[in-house]
């Protein structure tokens, strides 16, 4: 038996059903980051410095722990990324397969160059000895940014797959392999969106 | 999507792409003028908040294509955003009263 609605809109939904299922995928993402957002929030509200004391030094601001420039390259590799994979889609909508190899593989490098500069920032943090049991700063940012990251490695499999192997799927059923680039594409963009508010609230405030 | 998906449509949307990039390069850029500016918590935390929520809307509307998806899938938003400030709310109020909570730790 086919799986339904792979193809065509569902009559009562008016959308494909993966595209809601990745949309249900994301609403209980929203809560998961939401939550986390949340300790954050009480864990700074309840701390009398932050970041506070850390290995016998005073700090007052994230940005004399954390690489505010790291941060900031990061932040334009994510959002060009984004840019790449929706670029991705729109050449598949134009049928150019060939520009679609481009613009997905240039999103999986940026996640992968995502990756690399956060290990040189991770590598900095523990270099120095800064582990998350040492303060609850380092706590909040070492389980927020690995998350986020657990997330960037997500979407390079995913992506990955639809690059090589799955990309197999344009010769027998482009109008399906479109969908999944365009879902693959929503979770993409909700990781940049998680990142765009990571980025000033651990970073810069 | 809901649109028509002709190449004319697909280009328009490429042009609409590469503006948004363009501006949320510029927000980036923004952010971190603001944050060098060392400003006091409260007005840092609401233009940084602000810009971010700027960002993510130009990404949801635009790369998302929330600005012509179903109405099925802006309702199932709107209900996760409902939660998430209940969810907020039962944390603030938590955090308002913590005797009240330790009240109830100690009763259970």
């Amino acid at each position: 038996m086919d799986i339904p609605y792979t193809v065509k809109s569902r009559p009562d939904t008016g959308v494909y059903n993966a595209k809601l299922g990745i949309w249900l995928f994301l609403a209980s993402e929203i809560m998961l980051f939401g939550g986390l957002f949340s300790a954050y929030i009480f864990l700074r509200m309840g701390a009398p410095t932050w970041p506070g004391m850390i290995d016998g030094h005073m700090y007052t601001r994230a940005s004399e722990i954390l690489s505010v420039p790291l941060a900031t390259v990061n932040t334009m590799v994510l959002i060009a990324s984004s840019v790449t994979i929706v670029m991705a889609w729109a050449s598949l909508a134009l049928n150019d397969f060939k520009k679609y190899k481009m613009y997905m593989g240039i999103t999986i490098l940026c996640a992968f160059g995502f990756l690399v500069i956060k290990y040189f920032e991770y590598a900095a943090k523990f270099d120095h000895g800064y582990l998350p049991e040492d303060s609850t700063f380092l706590a909040i940012y070492f389980v927020m940014t690995g998350l986020h990251m657990l997330h960037v490695v997500g979407g390079i499999i995913v992506n990955g797959y639809l690059w090589g192997p799955g990309a197999k799927m344009w010769k027998t059923n482009p109008e399906q392999f479109k969908h999944r680039i365009e879902v693959a594409g929503l979770y993409w963009h909700f990781v940049d969106i998680v990142w765009i508010f990571l980025f000033p609230t651990i970073y810069l405030l | 999507m809901s649109e028509s998906h002709s190449p004319e449509d697909i280009k328009k949307h490429v042009r609409t792409y590469l503006m948004v990039f363009g501006s949320l390069a510029v927000l980036t850029i923004v952010t971190v003028a603001v944050g060098y500016m060392e400003l006091s918590i409260w007005p840092a935390l609401i233009v940084a908040l602000a810009i971010a929520t700027l960002k993510s809307g130009l990404v949801a509307a635009h790369f998302m294509h929330l600005i012509t998806e179903q109405k099925m899938i802006l309702h199932l938003l709107i209900l996760t955003f409902v939660f998430l400030g209940i969810m907020f709310i039962l944390f603030i109020s938590a955090y308002n009263d913590q005797e009240g909570l330790l009240a109830v730790a100690n009763l259970i």
